[in-house]
């Protein structure tokens, strides 16, 4: 029980700390603590009673086994680009910052694999892998700054992961501190490893089953070839149609992304980059060998003029696909030019179900009397609506909330999935309640437990408790049925 | 029908859970064979079969765990896709639960992954006698923790698989199969080089100083790979890889203990005398023959993997590789928590 107050356990944590050896580097002034008081899911913040930034495995080990003892919550961080608030600090709690254990350990080409530290940003990994071909498939938009370990934490995605994979179909082990302080070597440099997939479970787990200290990653040769087209569409209908059309060809595209007419205009008026004038825009790249690419990207062209195209740039170049995926990558940045604030929803359907989807956010963000824009993978049926509002605006931020919580419901109801890539962390808990039932939540809690008994590592995120549950009164009966008359309940 | 079945089994497992009865979850009983002792009743999951869903535009397959292998390959190959793990069957009576209970991939993994790699989504009757749902019909899906993937080579001792969801994808349009005559180290050397080219490699597999290399793709990504790679065109390609994945090459006559070493694909040649097959480029290296287990533990752990006893031989040591501590650990609590009578397919992964 952490019956004691903030105040009383501060000093007992502090000095928990300053008895790791080797020495750590301590951030206690509550000025210099403002740095960690949110990660990217703005909304919520609080002053740690501390950060701790360790620069080895040894150290977190100790720091782990110090808190522990105590009883005081752990957060750990990498770059603080999530935006889930996965890394939003607790008051009674500890940060624990990776950010300068990000050494490159090793880039065996021959083996294919990068061995990194957990404060290495993502793009770092496919630079140093670059000499020999290679590079780290998983591209998160935040990837020139987000962490490998806050990648693996999140179980990130990113544009390229139809063909390519997830975060945990690209990292073969994982070196990570338990919630007693032991360390767990998963994985390796096999291809399986004897016993349970702890590797698997520790990938998108948020910080709650283990603090990462080092990752062992799959390089990917570079394709021969790789074309990017962008089509236009008079319809969201007509575009979100063609991405079915193209995959149920038989096509696997490295990426196909969409956007509609709100980013469009939003892409133009920021960066001018000549748009055909569309409600809805698809970038399509396809890889392999030069002549596979070419005539797959011919089979996508023709795909696209039975869709209803009515515009379609090919880029000849590296120069004209860099500009091409100006729109896609800028686009967020160019969307905090539309409103002051924008929340960024990540649910993920079944692609059959987008046209009818993108429809119901409209009508959702009319009723809310909020402008939504869609910037999404469109080929994983992954949407990122974007909901604008004005946080100086009294209820304006509440609001979108709410909007953004109905979003999820209804990815939920199309058969689909609350996270896709940007996890749970405190922003969507109200919502885990709604896709699983109490035994399943109280499974989650079991692997928890297995991993971190005490509770100490991230507690209170990614999973909701069931009491909470129940007090949202939101416990879900899926197909009639009702959850388990046997599980103990709250 | 389908859902009648699930409250039956898991009815029957909470009988089982309160009389601390061990069950032995069975679905084509192809894979006796495999793992540590089977103990415990039968639990025969086998009529729990059929597609659920299958929609080839998703690229989603959601099936009961009780279907046949040769049923799921039919009906993707019907719409031009499959199932990338290439599955082994061992068997006509194959079911797709065993499958993914035993984490079985074939020829195809190193390029394309492994069961846990296609496994969107998992429902399980646990130890407790409760229908749980982990994952979804997604291909991107972050919500929970991964019970899916875990439920993937858990051997059925964490929760009897009922149905289970996967991510399939188009078959290749066009396959070849070259061979090369070269030693153990130059194959090693080679396939690796290889893999780290843009090249269609599906498949590599050395025995006896011949490496056969199997390119999967678009027809011209195939010719320009066969022209780069050179080698000799092996005619009967297709069946070479079936024979292999199913354990039927000459190499796997049964009578004679099999080891299975999965380790780093770079490693250099183990030196071990007894007879190999490698494959996975260079990850997987099966020995036959009377290999002590200390011994075969020895050889993986010093090439960066792990040993199993794949089939026969003197199985009194365990037949997987043993644990470190902190990870022994973690499997107890996880055993603990979804099972806690300690009844599903006890001591089939050796200790738990």
């Amino acid at each position: 029980m952490r019956a004691a107050s903030r105040e009383d356990r501060r000093p007992d944590a502090l000095a928990a700390l300053a008895s790791v050896r080797p020495a750590l580097r301590i951030v206690a002034e509550a000025e210099r603590l403002a740095a960690f008081e949110m990660d990217a899911y703005i909304q919520r913040r609080a002053t740690p009673m501390a950060a701790a930034l360790p620069d080895s495995e040894a150290q977190v080990v100790a720091i782990v086994r110090a808190l522990a003892r105590l009883g005081v919550p752990i957060v750990s961080r990498g770059a603080g680009t999530g935006i889930s608030g996965g890394a939003t600090p607790r008051p009674d709690g500890v940060m624990l910052v990776l950010t300068r254990m990000r050494r490159i350990v090793a880039v065996d080409a021959a083996a294919r694999l990068a061995v990194v530290e957990p404060g290495v940003p993502n793009a770092q990994v496919t630079e140093a892998a670059a000499p020999a071909g290679l590079y780290f498939a998983p591209d998160p938009s935040s990837q020139v700054v987000s962490s490998i370990g806050g990648n693996i934490a999140e179980n990130a995605g990113g544009v390229h992961c139809l063909k390519y994979g997830l975060t945990v179909h690209n990292v073969v082990a994982l070196r990570a501190v338990d919630g007693d302080g032991d360390l767990l070597e998963v994985g390796g440099a096999a291809l399986d490893a004897p016993g349970y997939d702890l590797l698997a479970l520790l990938h998108g787990s948020e910080g709650n089953l283990g603090v990462i200290t080092q990752a062992t990653l799959r390089l990917l040769p570079r394709p021969e070839s790789t074309e990017t087209l962008l089509a236009a569409f008079a319809t969201v209908k007509a575009g979100a149609e063609a991405v079915g059309a193209i995959i149920g060809a038989g096509v696997i595209p490295a990426a196909i992304e969409m956007m509609d007419r709100v980013v469009i205009d939003a892409c133009e008026r920021f960066m001018a980059l000549g748009l055909p004038k569309a409600e809805a825009l698809l970038l399509v790249e396809v890889d392999g060998g030069a002549e596979e690419t070419a005539e797959t990207r011919a089979r996508v062209e023709a795909i696209l003029a039975g869709c209803g195209v009515t515009e379609v740039r090919v880029a000849k170049d590296e120069a004209e696909r860099a500009n091409l995926w100006k729109s896609r990558k800028g686009a967020f940045a160019a969307l905090a030019t539309v409103m002051p604030d924008y929340y960024t929803m990540d649910g993920t359907i079944p692609r059959r179900a987008l046209a009818e989807a993108l429809e119901e956010i409209y009508a959702l963000g009319r009723e809310y009397g909020l402008v939504i824009g869609n910037v999404f993978h469109a080929g994983d049926g992954n949407m990122h609506p974007c909901i604008f509002y004005d946080s100086a605006k009294p209820g304006e931020l509440e609001r979108s909330e709410e909007l953004g919580g109905r979003i999820l419901e209804r990815c939920i109801e199309h058969g689909g999935t609350i996270t896709g890539e940007h996890g749970v962390g405190i922003e969507k808990l109200r919502q885990m309640c709604l896709q699983f039932r109490p035994g399943e939540i109280a499974a989650f809690h079991d692997v928890k437990r297995a991993f971190d008994p005490a509770d100490v590592l991230n507690p209170g995120k990614a999973v909701p408790s069931l009491k909470r549950c129940a007090e949202w009164g939101g416990m879900h009966v899926r197909d009639g049925r009702l959850p388990r008359p046997d599980i103990p309940r709250f | 029908m389908a859902d009648d079945f699930i409250t039956e089994l898991a009815g029957r497992i909470r009988d089982h859970a309160s009389r601390k009865a061990p069950v032995r979850i069975r679905g084509g009983g192809t894979k006796d064979f495999l793992g540590g002792s089977l103990a415990g009743e039968p639990l025969d999951v086998s009529g729990h079969a059929g597609i659920v869903a299958y929609e080839p535009r998703e690229l989603v397959l959601v099936v009961r765990a009780g279907t046949r292998l040769a049923d799921i390959h039919r009906a993707l190959s019907a719409e031009g896709q499959a199932l990338a793990f290439e599955p082994p069957a061992f068997g006509e009576a194959a079911t797709i639960g065993g499958t993914v209970a035993c984490n079985l991939s074939g020829p195809r993994r190193p390029y394309a992954g492994a069961v846990r790699d296609f496994v969107l989504g998992a429902r399980i009757v646990n130890g407790k006698g409760e229908d749980l749902s982990f994952g979804g019909r997604v291909i991107k899906n972050v919500a929970g923790y991964d019970v899916s993937r875990l439920m993937a080579g858990a051997l059925g001792t964490l929760g009897v698989l009922t149905e289970i969801s996967f991510k399939v994808l188009p078959r290749p349009p066009e396959e070849a199969t070259l061979a090369f005559e070269m030693d153990e180290a130059a194959m090693v050397e080679s396939v690796n080089r290889w893999a780290g080219q843009p090249l269609p490699l599906s498949a590599t597999a050395w025995e006896a100083g011949v490496l056969r290399v199997r390119l999967s793709g678009a027809a011209s990504a195939v010719a320009a790979a066969r022209r780069k790679l050179g080698g000799t065109e092996v005619a009967d390609g297709a069946s070479y890889w079936e024979a292999l994945r199913e354990h039927r090459l000459p190499f796997f006559e049964p009578g004679r203990p099999l080891w299975r070493l999965s380790v780093a694909q770079t490693a250099a040649p183990l030196g071990l005398a007894h007879p190999q097959l490698v494959e996975w480029g260079g990850g997987l290296r099966w020995v036959v023959g009377a290999l002590g287990a200390a011994q075969a533990r020895e050889a993986a752990g010093k090439a960066g993997g792990h040993a199993t006893l794949f089939r026969g031989g003197e199985r009194a040591a365990g037949v997987f590789h043993p644990l470190a501590p902190a990870i022994a650990k973690i499997h107890r609590r996880l055993k603990e928590a979804f099972d806690p009578a300690g009844i599903l397919n006890p001591g089939r992964m050796d200790n738990f």
